[in-house]
């Protein structure tokens, strides 16, 4: 099988002992392209471009006002393709958008959109493996990565088919509940990413609730790589691009065994 | 093959339905559709639920013939009573079903969205009843309008939670809902208030609301002397009075099947296919996708999305899906009072005002319409209204 540049990118840099970094910004947020080109610049692997959707059922408080704020602006996928195109960070992009979008837009369409952006993956919190096969159609038709998401609640049986269908790496679901901070790393996030571990050799990476330079670093015993997110979008709110750029340095530094 | 059968493995109606769900949802769904599978083919747990509904809800229901509205109208004006149930509509059909389920499933508690409250409120009475506790979410605008709803729950000891995200309305509570769910899955039991949702809802709901239809059949046939209604209409908003009463008829009988939505949430009206809330189905969107806020009088019908096998009976033409305006709704709403001395639900009040204004058409005809609640809820709203 031959992998997309995120996946050919990610296993390259774990076979030389790096930890991937996958920070998310809301799309079309004040200062959003900034803050992906200082994550890029402070030791990001790839980033996850939020796509704002009216009713954001995976994400907690933080993402939820940003989505609105976003919406509340004017910002449109188009839009956001639009501008993603300027980025031209040297990393690969990926965006995290409810099946709605993807539904309304149609599938082809959507994934060539994807590709004359320059967006390598997407990430589809409510399409789960069942509802999959169309989406996965088109996006494989068109070199479009599909990371798929394995949560704590998946019996062992489940785990191995949603790695199978998953490209670019496998997005493993810390905790049971939305995005957001948390005082504590869950039990269920490493003890997730350890099960996915044995069963695949896709790159495997905790997202959901792992909040800070430590808990990332605690989640990078077990796991490929963190995404962050909440953490994130809430420094670009209250302090900007630079603010971004300070926290994913610290997080790669905390990660860099 | 009849849409009162089962939907597909996939929970497909047709092209609707499905379980567009977060992956940590995914098992859960799955363990519903096998647990309720399993009590609705155990005569017992039939035989305990039918007893709750007897004994604790006041089934069956009766009908009730509108002489003073029907004469006045030219058409014999049939209603299905389920205002009279026990908490004030048909939403106690189904939660007693998913409360029951849920505590042989081994859950200790309920969480639910609600618009109007009646749901909600069911919920707390279920909770209440089973010794469960509860947890209702419900937009900030409808706690408003429908406060005494809310201090109904909490005074059978729910929760409730004013939601303050989007539109703030049912769409933001079921969001909210979803959110308490994917989090707390393992001790928790969602309990959908209508036929909407991820598979197996729109199913589970459509059966536990499908003794309203299979009354209102025999009791018509009854009352009709072997004859069906012609015209059988329901308010809908995400569907389940209207499917329970539909349910009777579809395959039974050639009544037209008539399902009135508010001209502000006209799903099926306005919308093209999109997926949200884990179906398919027809969805009021943007050119972006977006979903659109619904606007309507009335909080139960506040919803931008309908259930999917309403989006298959209109694929399929065996139900219409007109719409009404909140204008037409207010004046059904008096009508109804001084006319037949009964205060409707505002969200069944749609019906009437479909009928009020297709009754030159219909001269003669039989209608059954499916009064899914009562009005003291909204008699606060309607007193700002009229002043
Ligand atoms: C009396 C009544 N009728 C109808 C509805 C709408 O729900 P459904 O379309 O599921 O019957 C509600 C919802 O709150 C209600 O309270």
């Amino acid at each position: 099988m031959t992998f997309g540049r995120m996946e050919t990118e990610f296993r390259a840099k774990r076979e030389q002992g790096r930890k991937l970094l996958v920070p998310y910004v809301t799309g079309g947020l004040t200062g959003w392209q900034q803050a992906i080109r200082a994550a890029a610049d402070a030791g990001a692997d790839a980033i996850e471009i939020g796509i704002p959707f009216s009713d954001p059922v995976m994400d907690g408080p933080v993402i939820q006002e940003a989505s609105q704020r976003a919406l509340d602006a004017g910002v449109t996928p188009l839009s956001i393709f639009e501008e993603a195109r300027e980025l031209e960070v040297g990393i690969p992009l990926a965006v995290m958008c409810y099946y709605n979008t993807i539904h309304h837009a149609g599938h082809e369409r959507f994934a060539y959109q994807l590709v004359s952006a320059g967006i390598s993956a997407a990430i589809v919190p409510d399409l789960p493996l069942e509802e999959s096969g169309l989406w996965c159609a088109a996006a494989d038709a068109a070199g479009i990565e599909t990371v798929m998401l394995a949560a704590p609640t998946a019996p062992d049986e489940r785990l191995p088919r949603i790695a199978a269908r998953s490209r670019g790496f496998l997005y493993s679901v810390g905790l049971l509940g939305v995005t957001g901070e948390r005082l504590s790393l869950a039990a269920s996030a490493t003890a997730l990413a350890k099960r996915l571990k044995a069963v695949t050799d896709v790159p495997v990476l905790v997202g959901v609730g792992v909040s800070n330079a430590a808990q990332a670093r605690e989640a990078c015993m077990v796991a490929d790589g963190v995404i962050q997110g909440a953490s994130v979008v809430r420094r670009l709110m209250d302090g900007g691009p630079e603010a971004v750029g300070e926290y994913v340095a610290e997080v790669r530094a905390a990660i860099t065994f | 093959m009849s849409i009162l059968d089962e939907p597909s493995a996939e929970g497909r109606f047709g092209e609707f339905g499905g379980r567009f769900v977060p992956e940590t949802l995914v098992p859960a769904c799955q363990e519903l559709e096998a647990a309720f599978r399993d009590a609705w083919a155990d005569p017992i747990f039939r035989g305990d639920l039918n007893q709750l509904l007897g004994e604790y809800a006041g089934r069956p229901s009766m009908l009730t013939e509108c002489h003073n509205l029907g004469r006045s109208l030219g058409i014999r004006l049939i209603l299905k009573r389920e205002d009279l149930n026990h908490t004030g509509s048909h939403k106690i059909n189904n939660v007693l079903g998913q409360a029951m389920l849920a505590k042989r499933m081994g859950k200790t508690r309920l969480v639910a969205e609600t618009g109007a409250g009646q749901h909600g409120v069911a919920s707390a009475t279920a909770a209440a009843l089973l010794g469960m506790s509860c947890k209702v979410y419900m937009g900030a605008v409808d706690v408003e309008r429908q406060s005494l709803n809310v201090f109904r729950m909490k005074l059978l000891g729910a929760e409730v939670e004013a939601v303050q995200s989007g539109s703030r309305t049912l769409k933001d509570a079921v969001n909210e809902a979803m959110r308490d769910w994917v989090a707390t899955v393992s001790e928790t039991y969602y309990c959908l208030g209508s036929v909407m949702g991820p598979h197996p809802y729109p199913w589970m709901v459509r059966e536990f609301q499908r003794i309203i239809g299979e009354e209102a059949f025999t009791q018509c046939r009854e009352l009709l002397h072997g004859d069906d209604p012609d015209f059988v209409v329901a308010c809908v908003g995400g569907g389940s009075n209207a499917m329970g009463i539909f349910s009777g008829f579809i395959d039974t009988s050639t009544a037209r099947l008539i399902g009135v939505e508010p001209a502000g949430g006209a799903a099926v009206g306005r919308g093209v296919p999109g997926v949200v809330h884990g179906m398919r189905s027809y969805l009021m969107q943007d050119e972006h996708g977006q979903v659109q806020e619904a606007h309507s009088i009335s909080a139960g019908l506040d919803y931008p999305g309908v259930g999917p096998e309403h989006s298959y009976l209109a694929s399929i033409g065996r139900a219409e899906y007109p719409t009404v305006t909140d204008d037409e709704v207010i004046s059904a709403f008096q009508l109804m009072a001084r006319s037949e001395g009964i205060i409707p639900a505002l969200e069944c009040a749609h019906a009437m005002a479909w009928i009020v204004r297709e009754a030159p058409k219909m001269q003669g005809k039989v209608v059954l319409m499916n009064l899914s609640g009562r009005g003291d809820k909204d008699v606060g709203q309607m007193m700002e209204i009229l002043g």
